[in-house]
């Protein structure tokens, strides 16, 4: 039972990281390149813009929600577990999250990236 | 991708990794905080470990959120690994950790992933806000001039 809980915290830390991840690429994708509207209109500029723009809160709420999950988490099951499995699954989730919902190309290269930094963190963690 | 891009994704790395290890030495300095005493959480943000961890892990979502205001979600994200990479280098050679031999094949892994993805363009062709695409291209064009 303690197990399923085990995994059921991880299911919930990989989908809310993921979720805000997507939301928050999404919203910096709208919002445009920091760095040269910052130039030209200033920071102000910048943060409402950000700010104003609801993918990026609900990226926030999102990332909340993942780093609440991981504590509770954590209070089930070993920290040797949850962790690596964790990260690493969030770098897979990710790309094909990248894939679906925000259309970028993703080729054969950053397949074995993800591939290749997802098992990278689960042998560094193990 | 210039000078400025790179630094910005050396920042999302050190930041995030520095800051992570300066709170985690900071929250041992603090000692267990229980619901029941939730002040000592407000009290942490007072040692000087904990502040700087904090402060960086700012400094960590605000280059995070610039990298993918130009970069894809799936090359940031490898491509920002490499404090996993650091955070192992500092446990050898500066705590003096043992670091065992499936720990350095997952550094290898890692760097290999970083290595991939870094040849590659950082941004793919995609129309989120068409709007913000032509908004962008008038900002750049007219920075550049």
């Amino acid at each position: 039972m303690k197990q399923l809980y085990t995994w059921c915290a991880i299911a919930v830390i990989v989908f809310a990281s993921t979720s805000g991840d997507v939301l928050l690429a999404r919203a910096m994708k709208q919002v445009g390149d920091v760095g040269e509207l910052w130039r030209k209109h200033g920071l102000l500029a910048v943060v409402g813009r950000m700010m104003g723009n609801p993918f990026f809160l609900s990226g926030i709420l999102a990332m909340t929600l993942a780093f609440y999950s991981l504590l509770f988490g954590l209070s089930w099951g070993d920290v040797s577990l949850i962790a690596p499995a964790s990260a690493s699954l969030t770098f897979v989730a990710n790309a094909i999250a990248a894939k679906l919902f925000l259309h970028e190309k993703v080729d054969h290269r950053r397949w074995l990236a993800a591939l290749c930094v997802a098992g990278g963190v689960a042998l560094l963690a193990a | 991708m210039t000078f400025r891009k790179y630094l910005v994704l050396a920042c999302v790395t050190l930041c995030a990794s520095i800051g992570d290890s300066l709170l985690a030495h900071g929250m041992k300095q603090v000692g267990n905080v229980s619901l029941s005493h939730l002040g000592t959480v407000i009290l942490a943000v007072t040692n000087p470990s904990v502040a700087l961890g904090i402060v960086l892990l700012l400094g960590f979502f605000a280059s995070y959120t610039a990298a993918l205001s130009w970069a894809d979600l799936t090359y940031v994200l490898p491509a920002t690994s490499l404090g996993y990479v650091l955070l192992t280098l500092i446990a050898k050679f500066y705590l003096h950790e043992d670091v065992m031999m499936t720990r350095w094949l997952g550094v290898l892994l890692i760097s290999a992933g970083v290595g991939f993805v870094t040849q590659g363009p950082e941004r793919t062709h995609h129309h989120l806000n068409p709007e913000a695409d032509s908004r962008n291209e008038a900002v750049t064009a007219e920075v550049r001039r």
